[in-house]
């Protein structure tokens, strides 16, 4: 009888499970890599990180930021109201892990790129009371002591660009970005570069306060305040977005 | 298990068994499921076939069954307001946000008293009670949202940090207009640093001075060297606050006659010395970098941005 054959035969039995549980995986996610829609076009709006953002979206890993806050506004009127422009496919595509989240302690972070001062972002992360006294975020008061290790940033750029991200290393890869972002952006992209264009960023922008210094600081409020700024709603009709489901 | 627990009809020998048997003696019963329980299962098998074709489904090629189902929702340009068009979308979620922002059936006072506030002026606006509670209600949501985590809840700001917007005493301006286009743009405070240009005891002077503007100081020798200093070339204060020190809304320079410190907590300290402390250790140091106000105009419309500029104007009583 097969019932018993099965049953009884436990790495049978396995192999069968695993096959019919990844039927609805498969058809749920298989063809968002073929259909044409699913990530919507932008014209090019939206960048990788720079060297300084992405070592502030490691951090914002590290810190698991992601456990109270998700970066994603979902289609509501309330979360519209709220947040502002539910979030898009084509914001999150050069996120290797995404932070969508799915659990909201504090806010959604997907657009609070220049919501705040940086000044504010500083304070906040240091004594999150100080400036909201009802929140019961922890104190991350370590940040601004630490000085940021961007020895490694070569590393992990060439990590995400083995997954697509498009930060360059050849001059072909180079020319593509320039012809994709523009120069100014190429040249924020370019891995060969990375270290300069990391503190040159820090440096210009005094993220901290503190300019002498490179803090861990720095890079997580240069992450945050490009969230959710890159592409530009006003120049899209309000219907554009909608036919890409 | 207990003797009552077993099947009443295992000893008739009614149920069949599965035939499979186990350690010898155990068996499994094949009885039949519950009438109502097979009825449901056939119900929902039958239900997720209807909702194939009206929402969308199953994966096609290079695109999916949209489904049957559509959402109607209009498009104006944002420019003139005309419209554009209207148009059956399949369903999706996107569209039917569309749907409830463009048409807020479920909500039509708001939508009415929205298009009010964007038809009136500021003071039109402030002159009418009725759209004032508008605002009121409205305003502290929006508030909340996007000045509260600065600006404090209520409005009352951190000394230092975020100005109080309660006080009816204005970096920028208190009118209408002004706090809209405050919010608009953006505001970014500077002080030029003092410390490289003046002595310690020349700081130390003007400070002295700066006390006198709101009588927290008696005139003195020292407040005289300092006014000096402050109406003079070497400090040039009077370029940003005024020969009056009154400031002036247009560089966005604090008014030092009034007892309402902005930055330099100067109620806070008990004795002189600790004020001139605070004074002197500030115009030492300026501000550059650190009082910035974000621009809303990307983030907010222009009608919710009128609307916050009055709500903020009525928290200190109105200028």
């Amino acid at each position: 009888m097969r019932h018993e054959q099965i049953e009884t035969n436990s790495g049978l039995m396995l192999l069968l499970i695993l096959v019919v549980i990844s039927i609805g995986g498969l058809v749920e996610i298989v063809p968002l890599f073929y259909i044409n829609e699913t990530v919507e076009d932008v014209k090019g709006a939206v960048r990788p990180y720079t060297p300084l953002e992405l070592r502030g979206r490691d951090i914002y890993i590290r810190e698991g930021c992601y456990l109270c806050h998700s970066q994603q506004i979902r289609p509501f009127r309330d979360e519209w109201l709220r947040y502002g422009h539910y979030s898009l496919a084509a914001e999150s595509q050069y996120d290797h892990p995404f932070q969508w989240g799915s659990k909201r302690t504090g806010p959604d972070l997907a657009r609070v790129g220049g919501k705040y001062s940086n000044q504010w972002q500083v304070q906040h992360l240091n004594a999150p009371r100080s400036v909201v006294p009802q929140s019961i975020m922890p104190n991350y008061p370590w940040l601004l002591q630490t000085d940021l290790d961007y020895s490694d940033i070569v590393g992990r750029m060439r990590a995400l660009r083995w997954t697509g991200v498009p930060y360059s290393v050849t001059q072909a890869e180079y020319d593509r970005n320039v012809k994709t972002f523009g120069k100014a952006t190429a040249d924020l992209l370019d891995i060969n570069q990375a270290q300069d264009t990391l503190l040159k960023q820090a440096r210009d922008r005094e993220f901290d306060g503190n300019p002498a210094r490179i803090t861990e600081m720095d890079a997580l409020v240069a992450y945050l305040q490009v969230l959710g700024t890159m592409v530009d709603f006003t120049q899209y009709d309000e219907g554009y977005f909608a036919r890409f489901r | 298990m207990s003797d009552n627990m077993q099947h009443p009809q295992q000893k008739t020998g009614a149920v069949q068994t599965t035939g499979h048997s186990w350690d010898g003696d155990l068996q499994e019963y094949t009885n039949p499921l519950p009438r109502w329980w097979l009825w449901c299962f056939y119900g929902t098998v039958i239900f997720s076939i209807l909702y194939w074709f009206v929402y969308p489904s199953w994966p096609m090629g290079k695109g999916w069954l949209k489904g049957y189902g559509t959402v109607d929702y209009t498009i104006t340009d944002k420019a003139s307001g005309k419209l554009l068009e209207k148009k059956d979308q399949p369903w999706n979620t996107r569209a039917l946000l569309l749907e409830d922002l463009g048409q807020a059936a479920n909500d039509p006072k708001r939508k009415e008293m929205l298009a009010k506030v964007q038809a009136a002026t500021p003071e039109q606006i402030v002159k009418d009670p009725q759209i004032m509670e508008f605002v009121r209600s409205v305003g502290k949501g929006l508030f909340g949202d996007n000045c509260a985590a600065c600006h404090g809840q209520g409005g009352q700001g951190v000394v230092g940090l975020y100005p109080n917007l309660t006080d009816n005493d204005w970096l920028w301006g208190g009118s209408t207009d002004k706090i809209q286009e405050t919010l608009v743009l953006g505001r970014k405070g500077f002080m030029p640093a003092f410390g490289a240009v003046l002595k310690p005891d020349q700081l130390d002077d003007v400070a002295e001075y700066v006390l006198t503007l709101s009588s927290e100081a008696k005139p003195s020798e020292a407040s005289e060297r300092g006014k000096a200093i402050f109406q003079g070339q070497i400090g040039g204060c009077y370029y940003c606050h005024g020969a009056d020190g009154k400031g002036i809304a247009s560089v966005g320079s604090a008014n030092l006659t009034d007892k309402i410190w902005a930055i330099v907590n100067v109620p806070a300290q008990k004795t002189l010395q600790d004020k001139k402390a605070q004074i002197a250790g500030f115009v030492a140091k300026g501000v550059n970098n650190t009082r910035i106000m974000p621009a809303w105009q990307n983030r907010l419309s222009p009608t919710d941005i009128k609307l916050l500029a009055v709500y903020v104007h009525q928290l200190s009583g109105g200028k």
